[in-house]
C-alpha cells in the first residue's frame, strides 16, 4: 500500500481542518443506489467536510433508529451488497478519510482478518463497529492494527469511570462519544448532560474526541463543535440523500460546515 | 402471598456463563453493557436471596401449576413402537413452559425496582406469559410483535391485550420473531433506566441464555426423577423443538452429565433444508452474530442475516442459542430438522391419537420422533413444550389451502 496508513490520515484530519471541529458526514452505501451514493460523498467533499462516515447497510441494525434502518433496508433491496459499497469507499478515499460504519456480523464475517483486509484494500482509515464494545473487540482491534487501520471505540453517556478509563487507552483514530442513550435518530436538541460526557471521555485519551447520534441542524452542530474535536451527522445527512440526493447533501453539508467555521 | 410448604428452588452457583465455549459474549451496543453488568450482578443477588427462590418457587407451584406432570403416552407409544413420555409444558398455566422464565424475569425486574417491561414474542406464548406475570406483579407490559406473526397468532395478540399489555405492532423486514427481538432491544438501548427486557428465550447478549436456562431447566429438574420412578431408568434418548431453544435447554441442563442418554433437538426445516427456506441455523448454519451473541446463525456470504422460514412461528427464527451452539459443536446435542408438512402430520396424527393438541413448535419434536422409532428397549422423554390451540386457526388454513391446490 502507498501514502499514509489510515490512522495517519485521521489525525491528520482531525489536526488540519481550520475550523472548531472536524465535520463527519454519515452516509448509508448504496442509498439510495450506489452511484447516487457515492455522488453524495463526492459531495460532501466538496461542502467541506473533513472525513466521512461510510455506512455498510445491514439486515439487523439495532443501534440505528428508523431512518438510518429504512435507508439500509432500501440498499439492500436495491442490491447494494458489502463489495459494492466498498467501491464507493475505495472512491472517495481519493478525497477524503473514510471511517466505515459495519455491523459487527459484517466485520467478523467470516474472521475480522478477511474483512479488515477488503477495508483496508478498499483505502478505508477507519471502522466503526456500533455492536463491539470493549471486551469483544480485542480480535477485530489486532487486526485493524496490523493493517493500519483504526477500530474507533465508542464511548456512551452511561459508561461507568473505570470502564472509559479502558476504553480510552484502546481507543485508536477518536473515541466515538454516543450523545445519549438510545438510537441514532433527529432529536429536537442536544442532551443537557453532553459536556460533562464529553468531559469524561476527553479524560479518558489523549486521542481526538468526536461526538454523534441526535445531532441534526446547524446550531446543534455548532453548538457540539463547542465541545468537542469532532461532530457527525447521520441521520439529517441520509434523509437529504433520500429527499434530494447529492445536491441536497452537498447543501447540507456546507451549512453545517459554515456552522462550524 | 402464602407459602405453604413450597421450597425454593436450587439455583446454580458462581456468576452466570458469559461464554459457552467460543460461542456467546455481548455483541450490543456500548449504551447497553451497563445494563448487563446491573442485570448479571441483580441475578447473582437473587439467587442467594432464599425470599426471591421462595417467591419463585411458591408462584410456579400455585399460580403456574408446576410441577407439570410426565405422561406415558399409552397410543402414541404403540404408533411409535417404543415407549414415549411427554412432559406436559402444555398444562402449565397460559399454556406453555415460557411462563417460568417469565415469573422468574419479571420478580428479578421488580426487585430492581423497573417498573415497565419490554418482551418480544413469535408464537405469542412468550408475549402472554409475561404479560399474564405483569399483570400478576403490576406491572406495565409493552410486547412487540411481527405483524405477519400478528395475523398468524390472532388469539394469543387478544389474549395479551385483554391482560393489560400494549402489543406494539413490527412492521419491518419478514414482520416475524427476528425484527420483533431487534425492535425490543433498541427499546432497551433508550429505556434501560426504568425497564427491564424479559427475553423470551435462551438467546441475547449475556447474561441472558444463562439466566433463560437457569429459569427454565425446572422442566429437566422435574422430568428426570419423574423419569426414574416411572421407569426406573434413566431414558434412552430426550428430544425437544428448537427455536431460540429455551424448552430444549431447560430440559436438555438436568441431563448433560448423563453421557449415556442421547439429547436431540429438532428445528424447523420450513419447505426443507436443501429448498434455504428453513430454520435450522444449528443443523445447517454458520457462525455469526446476532441479537447480541455469537452463535449459529442463517446468513449470507456477506454476512447479511437470512430470513427464516417455518409454519411454527415460535421456530421462525435464524438463530439459536448461544449454548446450543456449542453442544452441537461439542457433539453433546443432536439437531434435527423437520420440514413443515411432516410438523403439520404430526400435529394432526398426536391430536387423534392421545387427545393431546400439540403446539406446532413441539410437533417438530413429535415427527421426528415418530420418523425415527431407534432401537435398543429403552423409552424416549419428549417435552411436549405447549398446546395447540393457538395453532388451529393457522393448520385449518394450511390444510384449506392444500386441499384447493390439489
Amino acid at each position: 500500500m502507498s501514502g499514509p496508513d489510515g490512522v495517519t490520515r485521521i489525525a491528520a484530519a482531525f489536526a488540519g481542518h481550520g475550523r472548531r471541529a472536524a465535520l463527519m458526514p454519515y452516509l448509508m452505501g448504496g442509498f439510495p443506489d450506489v452511484e447516487t451514493s457515492r455522488l453524495a460523498g463526492e459531495a460532501c467533499a466538496d461542502a467541506g467536510a473533513d472525513l466521512i462516515e461510510l455506512g455498510i447497510p445491514f439486515s439487523d441494525p439495532l443501534a440505528d433508529g428508523p431512518a438510518i434502518h429504512a435507508a439500509a433496508t432500501r440498499a439492500l433491496a436495491a442490491g447494494a451488497t458489502v463489495g459494492e459499497v466498498l467501491g464507493v469507499c475505495r472512491s472517495l478515499s481519493e478525497r477524503l478519510p473514510i471511517v466505515l460504519f459495519a455491523y459487527a456480523n459484517l466485520a467478523l464475517s467470516p474472521a475480522p482478518e478477511a474483512f479488515v483486509e477488503r477495508a483496508r484494500d478498499a483505502g478505508a482509515a477507519g471502522l466503526i463497529v456500533p455492536d463491539l464494545p470493549h471486551e469483544e473487540s480485542e480480535p477485530l482491534r489486532e487486526a485493524c492494527d496490523a493493517a493500519g487501520l483504526a477500530l474507533v471505540a465508542l464511548a456512551a453517556p452511561n459508561t461507568p469511570a473505570e470502564r472509559m478509563a479502558a476504553i480510552g487507552a484502546s481507543a485508536r483514530g477518536f473515541v466515538y462519544t454516543v450523545s445519549l442513550a438510545g438510537t441514532t435518530g433527529e432529536r429536537g436538541a442536544l442532551p443537557e448532560d453532553l459536556a460533562g460526557t464529553l468531559a469524561r471521555v476527553r479524560a479518558s485519551t489523549d486521542l481526538p474526541v468526536a461526538v454523534g447520534f441526535g445531532i441534526s441542524t446547524a446550531r446543534q452542530a455548532g453548538e457540539a463543535a463547542d465541545m468537542a474535536d469532532g461532530v457527525i451527522v447521520g441521520s439529517r445527512v441520509v434523509r437529504a440523500a433520500g429527499e434530494g440526493g447529492p445536491d441536497a447533501v452537498g447543501a447540507l453539508v456546507a451549512d453545517l460546515a459554515e456552522a462550524l467555521a | 402471598m402464602t407459602a405453604t410448604g413450597a421450597q425454593p428452588r436450587p439455583m446454580a452457583a458462581g456468576p452466570p456463563e458469559r461464554r459457552f465455549g467460543p460461542y456467546g459474549g455481548r455483541y450490543v451496543p456500548e449504551t447497553l453493557v451497563p445494563a448487563l453488568d446491573e442485570l448479571e450482578r441483580e441475578w447473582m443477588a437473587a439467587r442467594e436471596d432464599p425470599s426471591f427462590g421462595l417467591e419463585l418457587s411458591t408462584l410456579l407451584r400455585d399460580y403456574a401449576g408446576r410441577p407439570t406432570p410426565l405422561y406415558r403416552a399409552r397410543r402414541l407409544s404403540e404408533a411409535a413402537g417404543r415407549t414415549v413420555y411427554l412432559k406436559r409444558e402444555d398444562l402449565l398455566h397460559t399454556g406453555a413452559h415460557k411462563l417460568s422464565n417469565a415469573l422468574g424475569q419479571t420478580l428479578l425486574a421488580h426487585r430492581m425496582g423497573k417498573r415497565r417491561i419490554i418482551a418480544e414474542t413469535g408464537a405469542g406464548q412468550h408475549g402472554v406469559a409475561t404479560a399474564t406475570a405483569c399483570a400478576l406483579l403490576d406491572l406495565e407490559c409493552v410486547v412487540y410483535m411481527g405483524t405477519e406473526d400478528m395475523r398468524r397468532q390472532r388469539p394469543n395478540v387478544e389474549r395479551m391485550r385483554l391482560l393489560g399489555a400494549h402489543v406494539a405492532p413490527v412492521d419491518v423486514g419478514a414482520r416475524t420473531l427476528k425484527e420483533a427481538v431487534s425492535a425490543a432491544i433498541r427499546d432497551w438501548v433508550a429505556e434501560s433506566d426504568t425497564t427491564h427486557y424479559v427475553i423470551g428465550s435462551a438467546v441475547g447478549p449475556a447474561p441472558f441464555p444463562a439466566i433463560v436456562r437457569e429459569l427454565v431447566r425446572v422442566i429437566g429438574d422435574e422430568a428426570r426423577p419423574q423419569a426414574l420412578e416411572a421407569e426406573g431408568a434413566l431414558p434412552d434418548r430426550v428430544i425437544a423443538c428448537v427455536g431460540g431453544g429455551s424448552n430444549a435447554i431447560g430440559t436438555f441442563a438436568a441431563f448433560l452429565d448423563d453421557a449415556e442418554v442421547e439429547l436431540v433437538g429438532v428445528e424447523a426445516g420450513g419447505e426443507g433444508v436443501e429448498s434455504g427456506r428453513h430454520g435450522a441455523p444449528l443443523a445447517t448454519g454458520a457462525r455469526g452474530v446476532l441479537h447480541g451473541a455469537l452463535s449459529a446463525v442463517l446468513q449470507d456470504a456477506d454476512g447479511q442475516i437470512v430470513e427464516a422460514h417455518s409454519i411454527s412461528a415460535g421456530l421462525d427464527y435464524p438463530g439459536s442459542g448461544p449454548q446450543h451452539a456449542h453442544l452441537r459443536d461439542t457433539g453433546r446435542v443432536r439437531y434435527e430438522a423437520v420440514t413443515d408438512a411432516d410438523a403439520l402430520a404430526a400435529f394432526r396424527r398426536v391430536s387423534a391419537l392421545e387427545g393431546i393438541i400439540p403446539a406446532l413448535e413441539p410437533a417438530h419434536a413429535l415427527a421426528w420422533l415418530m420418523a425415527h422409532p431407534g432401537t435398543g428397549g429403552g423409552y424416549d422423554l419428549l417435552t411436549l413444550s405447549g398446546r395447540g390451540d393457538k395453532d388451529l386457526a393457522e393448520v385449518l388454513g394450511v390444510s384449506d389451502e392444500h386441499r384447493h391446490a390439489g
